[in-house]
């Protein structure tokens, strides 16, 4: 049993570092010598569905990802700096010490702190960067000769609600 | 570098019995079939997965790409159009894979064997086939049957090398 | 839930409306054509056979004529005759939504290098029905946007449903015959 005071800290976290990667790089090596290994040029294309490949498997990736993920790293950041703060702005002794004027101190910085950044998320808000943008409907540029009614005549003839009031 | 499951062995006796009956019992115990369906045999080839036939309890829970699935199962007829994806997708399966021809049409053509200039008469034209099951479409007991007589055929291998030759040629001389 | 009984679905058109269809579509294609309409004999639907240079014209009219609106080609088919005969057919199937009605229109083409002028730019469905027609006889569509093979490989020989159709010994590799 490793006393803690004998070895340190950090040499504990490096020790489970490694044996970690050697257990999984153990299970990988085991597998690589017992599996079978019989390449062929068809068996190594891409899987298309029996097809030949075609085209590139890179697609393009859609930047709204980033812009979404840029901005919850922002206020991740700002909920970390909430944390810490908590504990200190709850704390009892220096809020009696200060005779109640702590807690307003410490609430009030805190209300500033996050109006800053607010005027930040409005920002992001208004410029759209919230938005997910969905694809608008196309319709098809087919132009009919037919008038509508007549096709509203056979939809109100065929229609399940008119034909049982009917009945 | 072969793996050791690539290999031969000549000695090693029990040893060899016991991994063989390991190794053939967890293939057979595990069979993933490739989401193959072409045709109506698809259908029933469906309806042996519903809960009434179940082959999940043959332990076959189907996946879609080849490179997970162990077995093939054809069921359908099989097209000249088609053939080339075929043999792309069984080229595409990892060893060991088994290839089940289900129904007619892929066994010989089936009822397209006298007109059908654009049927491929029988899958195996195309790729190796281990179990035959007739039928048109054979129904979901006899597609389990054929699944168990794939079983038999697994049970039966051994990474030990073969011998019969040897001791066929052997008795002969002597 | 009851069944709706009331609207019995109509395939047809009642009888006494028949006669009104088919008398305003032959007199639509004499008018467009310059001849007498000929009338398929026993037809159901009312069929006409149009010579071959008058297809898009009278198509056009019944597509767009307030008295028949044909908005929809449910079917181009073809026909072989044999070799002996010479000719081969395409029929086009037309079926009108408003007025619950359909015609057969037949075009007679000579079975050797038959050519016909391509109806995509009326109805898209023809796109794909006379893909499957050339497929099978062999009939080009002019001014058709993509003109290949729907049904057999891109790259087959010969056209099957021709009444001399012979098929090859292998296709890439294969053995075709049983």
């Amino acid at each position: 049993m490793l006393d803690s005071h004998s070895v340190s800290v950090s040499t504990q976290i490096l020790l489970f570092l490694v044996g970690g990667i050697l257990f999984i790089a153990l299970a990988l090596l085991v597998s690589r010598l017992i599996r079978p290994n019989r390449p062929n040029q068809q068996k190594l294309t891409s899987y298309e569905s029996g097809e030949a490949p075609q085209g590139e498997a890179w697609v393009h990736f859609n930047i709204r990802f980033y812009v979404l993920a840029l901005v919850f790293i922002l206020f991740e950041v700002e909920i970390v700096f909430m944390f810490p703060w908590a504990v200190i702005f709850a704390d009892q002794e220096l809020n009696a010490a200060t005779d109640g004027a702590w807690g307003w101190f410490a609430f009030v910085e805190m209300l500033i702190f996050i109006v800053i950044l607010v005027f930040g998320l409005i920002y992001a808000w208004r410029k759209g960067h919230l938005d997910w943008v969905k694809s608008t409907p196309t319709t098809a540029d087919v132009s009919s000769p037919v008038p509508p009614d007549l096709y509203q005549a056979i939809n109100t003839r065929y229609s399940s609600r008119t034909s049982k009031k009917e009945s | 570098m072969k793996g050791l499951l690539d290999q031969q062995f000549e000695q090693g006796g029990i040893i060899i019995t016991k991994i063989d009956d390991l190794l053939n019992w967890s293939r057979l115990s595990s069979l993933f079939p490739m989401t193959f369906g072409l045709a109506c045999c698809a259908i029933e080839f469906m309806s042996t997965g519903t809960t009434v036939y179940d082959m999940d309890r043959f332990g076959m829970a189907p996946r879609a790409t080849p490179r997970q699935a162990d077995v093939m199962i054809v069921s359908g007829t099989v097209t000249f159009k088609m053939a080339d994806r075929i043999k792309q997708l069984y080229e595409q399966m990892a060893e060991p894979r088994y290839v089940i021809s289900m129904g007619s049409c892929s066994n010989c053509g089936g009822p397209y064997w006298q007109h059908g200039y654009h049927v491929v008469k029988g899958v195996d034209r195309i790729i190796p086939v281990d179990v035959y099951v007739p039928g048109c479409p054979p129904r979901p007991e006899a597609l389990i049957g054929g699944i168990l007589k794939l079983h038999e055929k697994i049970r039966n291998e051994s990474r030990a090398k073969p011998t019969a030759i040897e001791k066929l040629t052997g008795q002969q001389n002597a | 839930m009851k069944v709706a009984q009331s609207q019995p679905l109509l395939k047809n058109l009642p009888a006494n409306k028949m006669p009104e269809l088919r008398a305003i579509v032959n007199d639509l294609i004499t008018h467009v054509t310059g001849t007498p309409a000929v009338e398929i004999m026993n037809s159901t639907p009312p069929g006409f056979v149009i010579p071959k240079e008058h297809l898009i014209s009278v198509c056009h009219q019944l597509h767009q004529h307030s008295g028949t609106y044909f908005d929809m080609l449910s079917n181009v088919t073809g026909v072989d005759h044999g070799p002996e005969t010479g000719t081969m057919e395409v029929l086009y199937h037309l079926y009108s939504i408003p007025f619950h009605a359909s015609i057969v229109l037949k075009v007679i083409l000579p079975r050797e290098g038959g050519e016909i002028e391509s109806l995509v730019p009326i109805w898209k469905s023809a796109n794909w029905l006379e893909r499957e027609v050339f497929d099978m006889f062999g009939i080009r569509f002019i001014n058709h946007p993509d003109l290949r093979r729907i049904l057999m490989p891109a790259d087959w020989i010969g056209f099957p449903l021709r009444k001399d159709y012979h098929h090859e010994e292998t296709y890439r590799g294969i053995k075709i015959d049983y």
